[in-house]
């Protein structure tokens, strides 16, 4: 007789996974703990999907095409009709392949531990597609920043995510000048009265959000201070005396980058040009402050919406311990007590949602239009948090009545569309196993029509929560 | 949408039958009408409201002042020393109505410049980020919520901002074109979640919203964002309208952080500030006759640098615009204590000071148009603002 499935397995597959698909309980029920563990070593996990994408400067050059081909269009015959690949068509395109793909590997990998961190990253690091271009680039920062640096350093990953095009441009980096760079004395010179400079926006948010958090100790002198040092990082482009770098790559463009050392938390930076900035990063990526607001977001993430303080704590001494090392600290939560309490500690988001309901379905689905606008109406829109912020974590931000009521309304559209001739007591034992209440499994097993079992079933609290 | 009434009445919901038409009560008590719209993002408040009679003004905001009044692109006159963004035309004419009353220079009690602290204390009321886990609107709301558990106010969006979170009811709705659950189905799901209150208490406060949006919720694709935010507009003020219905809504607006080309008399900023004039005409048209009765508070974070950044923006600042506007509203002229743009007038060197407290202006609406008591503002809704005065004469006197 096999043996019967443990709690730890529904946690594993649900609170550190992406949902159960029928199997996997089975399949995992022997060691929860190491089957999430080696998700974290052996070979990158890079789906073939991803590997068919575009990559980001392949878009932005073609983005610029197609903002050419509009100027030219504009300026040629202001009343014909607009050419058939439009700026805007070629942008959706690059969006609607992306989530796709996104999706396609979220409901169908065997790693979901490893492609929750991929999420938890990206959105960490969050550039929301209500900004142009970036609705083009979301999916390709991810796969090119986040996805092969989540198991190494975190100052890997940080240098990677700061330096990517979309991220730049997101932050509006690209074209901060040094009042005192060469570019700006010379058109300081021409036209006094143009004033460029700089822009603050990408080194604030490094600061606030990326590393040591709101509350870590910097000022507003750094944030400017910052902001001088990373001025020059770029994106290649341009035309004719203009051109610099390789189009859509990171470019490190000096004429603009303002000379001399800067003071940030006390210390001086002496290094010329790019390294500046680099030496900055790489500090912030280690810092104290920056451990324990990652350790807090993790610990957020994963465990509660207010986590033991015992568990921050715990994750705060590894990442400092082993200077930022990603897979220590993903070992030393998974290894943790704190985080095996309670098989309902948090609300899933709506994205979880319907990753883990597609995952029960073992639905892959292949055109997400559909799925992209019911996550637009559960608030969740791909990609697209709205600041750099990212998503939040808690309950409290999710739990909106008008939210349940549309997973309600797509719940039952779904189990008709794709749960077809499921047997909703057999899939609820498959799962969430042990950790479905009696009172929902005779609620599931009350339902008039197989269709009505399995949206009871998705709307269950014991599915919304994991 | 009768079935949704049906199963709310089967359930034995008593306050909803009460809500049938006929037989429902105009709340009189409630009868004035809330409305405060976030700009999230902060917007640009020397833009929206500009100083153009300050010697300095166009010199220190270079590519981005506006034209003065009378001439091409210029802004809206409203006196000597402000006028509005030229986008702002409805607001202008309402203004001459004296249904808008701008307020310049105001902030909440937050110094530092990141957005999400700022509007996290803007939010929760209190001095700190952080430094309440509700919203001062829902704890406003207990004088106003009656005992039959019936909502006052709502939020337009899928879920509640925390401004509106909190121990008192509040519901949220937003359009949906996913197909309705059946009434068997949703009545299963109630009995489901009988024994778990965090989706008992929603799966109610969605059905009552669903009761009264009706078949505003099935409209067809929406693509255009405006007329996106016009069905939003509409659906606000048809909550706001029905008997029973809540009183008080919450409308959030997002893409206000404009550190990049900002624009002046035309470009991205006043393209925003296109949009929000006609919403705001949109939900005026859509109010009809309760208008006369209504406030809509415009707020944000915290204001933008005066000077220009170095890529034709303007970075995190402090001191920013609200906008009071409404029937209800005792407008047609500016409050400000003007600080003036001279460098040692500037709040640290770089952005406007703040001379007013946000809160003062909310008090004042609580207190004149929602008639709650002075003390429970200072101590409930605002912890321990009791030095910050409620401000007298927002709402016009009846």
């Amino acid at each position: 007789m096999a043996t019967p499935v443990k709690i730890e397995t529904v946690i594993a597959a649900n609170r550190f996974g992406l949902g159960a698909r029928p199997g996997d309980l089975k399949s995992i029920n022997e060691d929860p703990k190491s089957w999430l563990l080696e998700q974290l070593s052996g070979p990158p996990r890079l789906s073939h999907v991803f590997s068919v994408l575009d990559n980001s400067a392949d878009i932005l050059v073609e983005l610029e095409k197609a903002r050419e081909l509009r100027r030219q269009e504009k300026k040629q015959n202001e009343n014909k009709s607009r050419s058939p690949k439009s700026y805007g068509s070629t942008v959706r395109h690059y969006y609607m392949q992306q989530t796709t793909a996104r999706y396609v590997s979220a409901t169908s990998t065997d790693y979901p531990f490893h492609e929750r961190l991929v999420h938890f990253w990206s959105n960490h690091f969050a550039i929301s597609a209500d900004k142009q271009p970036i609705p083009a680039l979301a999916g390709s920062f991810e796969n090119e920043a986040i996805r092969p640096n989540i198991s190494g350093k975190f100052s890997d990953l940080l240098l990677a995510a700061e330096k990517h095009p979309a991220m730049l441009l997101y932050l509006d980096n690209q074209r901060s000048v040094g009042p005192g760079s060469k570019l700006a004395r010379k058109a300081g010179k021409r036209q006094p009265d143009r004033k460029i400079g700089l822009n603050e926006n990408l080194a604030r948010e490094i600061l606030e959000l990326h590393t040591l958090g709101v509350d870590g100790g910097y000022s507003q002198a750094d944030v400017t201070s910052f902001a001088r040092a990373l001025t020059g990082w770029s994106v290649g482009g341009g035309k004719g005396r203009k051109q610099a770098g390789v189009p859509g790559r990171f470019h490190f463009r000096k004429d603009i980058h303002e000379p001399g050392s800067v003071e940030i938390l006390g210390k001086y930076y002496t290094e010329k040009d790019m390294a500046q900035a680099e030496g900055i990063l790489t500090d912030l990526a280690i810092h104290p402050s920056t451990a324990r607001h990652i350790a807090s977001k993790l610990a957020r993430h994963f465990v509660a919406d207010e986590p033991p303080v015992s568990l921050i704590d715990t994750l705060t001494r590894t990442f400092i311990k082993s200077g930022g090392d990603l897979k220590s600290l993903y070992t030393a939560l998974v290894q943790a007590e704190e985080a095996w309490q309670g098989v309902f500690g948090k609300y899933k988001t709506p994205e979880d949602f319907v990753i883990s309901t597609f995952r029960a379905f073992e639905y892959v689905p292949q055109n997400v239009r559909t799925t992209f606008a019911a996550l637009e109406m559960m608030g969740q829109a791909p990609y697209q948090p709205g600041s750099p912020a990212g998503w939040p974590d808690t309950a409290e931000q999710w739990g909106g009545a008008d939210s349940l009521y549309k997973r309600i309304e797509w719940s039952n559209g779904i189990a008709r569309k794709v749960g077809k001739r499921s047997d909703p007591l057999e899939l609820a034992e498959f799962v969430l196993g042990p950790a479905l209440g009696q009172y929902s499994r005779s609620s599931i097993a009350r339902a008039e029509s197989l269709d009505q079992g399995l949206t009871l079933l998705l709307v269950s609290p014991e599915f919304q929560r994991r | 949408m009768p079935y949704r009434r049906d199963l709310l009445k089967g359930l034995g919901y008593g306050a909803l039958a009460a809500s049938m038409p006929g037989i429902s009560l105009a709340s009189a008590e409630t009868d004035s009408r809330l409305v405060v719209m976030i700009l999230r993002g902060a917007a640009d408040g020397l833009a929206m409201l500009a100083p153009y009679g300050e010697p300095g003004y166009s010199g220190l905001r270079g590519q981005l002042a506006l034209a003065p009044p009378g001439t091409e692109g210029g802004l809206l006159k409203l006196d000597g020393l402000f006028g509005l963004h030229p986008s702002f035309t409805f607001l202008h004419g309402l203004y001459q109505e004296n249904q808008v009353l701008p307020i310049h220079a105001v902030a909440t009690p937050y110094r530092e410049r990141s957005h999400f602290d700022a509007q996290n204390l803007l939010e929760n009321g209190t001095t700190q980020p952080g430094g309440a886990r509700d919203g001062w609107l829902n704890r406003a709301l207990a004088p106003l919520n009656d005992s039959s558990g019936k909502e006052t106010a709502i939020a337009m969006a899928q879920n509640t901002p925390l401004i509106l979170r909190g121990s008192e009811a509040a519901s949220s709705w937003s359009p949906s074109t996913l197909p309705d659950a059946d009434e068997e189905t949703l009545r299963r799901i109630r009995k489901l979640y009988e024994n778990d209150e965090f989706f008992a208490s929603r799966l109610q406060q969605a059905l009552e919203s669903q009761d009264i949006a009706g078949d505003l919720s099935s409209s067809s694709r929406r693509r255009n964002k405006l007329r996106q935010s016009k069905e939003m507009m509409q659906a606000t003020a048809r909550f706001l309208k029905t008997p029973d219905g809540p009183r008080i809504a919450v409308i959030e607006s997002g893409g206000w952080d404009t550190h990049f080309n900002q624009g002046a008399a035309t470009g991205s900023l006043a393209n925003k500030f296109r949009d929000l004039d006609s919403n705001l005409n949109d939900f005026k048209q859509a109010m009809g006759s309760a208008w006369s009765s209504t406030v809509v508070a415009v707020v944000t974070e915290f204001g933008r640098t005066v000077r220009v950044n170095g890529t034709r923006g303007t970075d995190h600042g402090t001191a920013a615009v609200a906008l009071l506007l409404g029937g209800a509203i005792d407008g047609g002229r500016i409050i400000a204590d003007w600080p003036g743009l001279q460098t040692s007038a500037l709040y640290e060197g770089r952005d406007l000071k703040p001379t007013l407290d946000l809160r003062s202006i909310f008090k004042g609406v609580l207190a004149d148009h929602l008639d709650i008591d002075s003390a429970f503002l200072d101590q409930k809704v605002f912890p321990d603002s009791g030095s910050i005065a409620v401000m007298d004469g927002l709402i016009r006197k009846t």
